[in-house]
């Protein structure tokens, strides 16, 4: 967008510097983060990569953490966005411990915070490039939702973000029952960590599962899963399809 | 009280350390009709006396409310509560639209003393001169506070305000152990047996009062004229024994309070 800047007008340069400034693109990204109810409370799956562009630059990034005593935030998109989202919900239970007087944010509160950060960012045409997964337990309750960059906000037994989305969920849509175990859960959450392993060019095959139950938030320390290369459609890959590659 | 030397700003010390302008704002909460609340574990019931201008006016609101979960009684300057009210209501709609969720009354009533507190330290201004009884629901159940222009707060099982509270008081002082565990019903008798107190020999009507109920499953609502002359029906059946000895007690009380609470003592703006 051009226009002439008058030179008295100093708002107006100001102006300008700001909109040079809104987020246009992403530049580290994470990729997936399924995440399911089940007994106890939330189970939460993601990756440890961030990829710079088509390069897989960083593999050891966090991208789950916990806020305050009830809830568990997982981010897809933009890593520095992640991380400023990060710093507001922690002035927000900084603020809410400060009280100390018996009352606490529970993850609906920080999810529907979380839909009003995103939202107005959005109005503003200078989104946070991500999408969230809130979890957490309050008071026996589970409670699991997502918030998207454009400020789309839902609750749901079982969500999944980026390529999760495509592959993750048809999986959980089939699987996925309440009062799941612990175990069951887990395995569940591998079986579509797997599948975006395989098929996510995004993803690494360094991964974390985090739970939220009423006790607190676990996160698990980083492992691989087992994949299996030898499939016989791997071997020919274009006999099927000549002159591709 | 009286006049002195101090007591023109609100922002002049007295060599006692007392701020003479606020404790006047208080005076102005001790002019007002009587304001009650008492609350038990799970409910909270708010009443006060209906007083009119005249025999050609209604009577003025003092119990508002702020949210599902929360309501207020005011004393004094009603345009003050008003406007208190509204500052209430924008605050608690505020918070539920941010976090989807009702803002706990504990932090309502903080954010109402500080809000108090700033008048009482500018010499622009005057202290709010009004009392608010605050009763409402947070996650540990229910409450009742006290707010003040000097930007006090307190809690309470059960308080007064206003002109000829210290008779309610008196009543609640006697029962308000076993308030906490009351039954909803009990709790509106005992806050309309409050109400009684303070008028003194008058026969309560279900014209002269107000009462409202919030609780842990039932949302702020008024009471309506039939309900509550019904529970007056409960007890007004015998007069004799039980006005007799309140009587008694109540004039005993009363000496102090009496100096400016007449009828015709009554600024037009306070009610």
């Amino acid at each position: 967008m051009t226009f002439t800047i008058p030179i008295e007008n100093g708002d107006a340069v100001k102006i300008a510097e700001a909109e040079s400034q809104r987020t246009l693109y992403p530049y580290v990204t994470g990729t997936s983060i399924v995440a399911i109810k089940y007994k106890d409370g939330v189970l939460m799956a993601s990756d440890m990569g961030g990829s710079y562009g088509s390069t897989l630059r960083y593999k050891n990034i966090e991208r789950m953490k916990a806020i305050g005593k009830h809830s568990l935030l997982g981010a897809s998109g933009e890593i520095s966005d992640f991380q400023e989202i990060l710093r507001y919900l922690d002035e927000l239970t900084l603020n809410d411990n400060m009280w100390d007087d018996g009352n606490s944010l529970g993850p609906k509160e920080i999810h529907n915070y979380l839909t009003r950060v995103m939202y107005n960012r959005r109005n503003k045409f200078n989104p946070l490039w991500n999408t969230l997964v809130l979890g957490g337990v309050k008071n026996g309750k589970s409670y699991l939702g997502m918030v998207s960059m454009i400020g789309v906000s839902f609750e749901d037994d079982h969500v999944a973000t980026g390529f999760g989305n495509h592959l993750a969920r048809p999986i959980l849509r089939d699987e996925w029952h309440a009062d799941l175990s612990f175990e069951d859960g887990v395995k569940l959450l591998e079986k579509c960590m797997r599948v975006l392993l395989y098929r996510d060019r995004s993803a690494i095959n360094k991964l974390q599962i985090a739970k939220i139950t009423e006790e607190g938030v676990t996160v698990s320390q980083p492992y691989s899963l087992k994949t299996f290369w030898e499939f016989s459609s791997f071997h020919n890959p274009t006999a099927s399809a000549e002159g591709s590659w | 009280m009286f006049r002195n030397q101090y007591d023109t700003d609100v922002t002049t010390w007295s060599p006692t350390g007392r701020l003479f302008q606020v404790e006047y704002a208080m005076e102005a909460v001790k002019q007002g009709s009587a304001a009650i609340g008492l609350r038990s574990r799970s409910h909270v019931v708010l009443a006060c006396v209906n007083k009119a201008q005249s025999e050609l006016s209604s009577h003025q609101r003092k119990i508002f409310k702020v949210d599902d979960h929360i309501g207020v009684a005011i004393a004094g300057l009603t345009a003050d509560g008003r406007v208190l009210s509204r500052y209430m209501r924008s605050e608690s709609i505020n918070h539920s639209f941010t976090y989807e969720s009702p803002l706990p009354v504990g932090r309502l009533v903080v954010h109402l003393a500080d809000k108090a507190q700033v008048c009482t330290q500018r010499s622009w201004k005057r202290p709010y001169g009004v009392g608010l009884l605050v009763g409402g629901l947070d996650e540990s159940g229910a409450h009742l506070y006290y707010n003040c222009p000097s930007g006090n707060y307190f809690e309470y099982q059960a308080f007064a305000i206003g002109s000829r509270s210290q008779a309610a008081k008196t009543y609640l002082e006697r029962r308000f152990e076993s308030f906490g565990d009351s039954s909803r019903e009990d709790l509106i008798k005992d806050a309309i047996l409050a109400v009684r107190e303070t008028l003194q020999g008058e026969t309560l009507k279900s014209s002269l009062c107000t009462v409202a109920i919030l609780g842990v499953d039932e949302p702020f609502h008024f009471l309506d004229q039939e309900a509550i002359q019904k529970v007056i029906d409960t007890f007004e059946k015998v007069p004799e024994e039980e006005e007799g000895e309140d009587e008694a007690e109540a004039g005993a009380a009363q000496p102090a309070e009496q100096g400016g609470a007449g009828a015709g003592d009554v600024a037009p703006m306070e009610m």
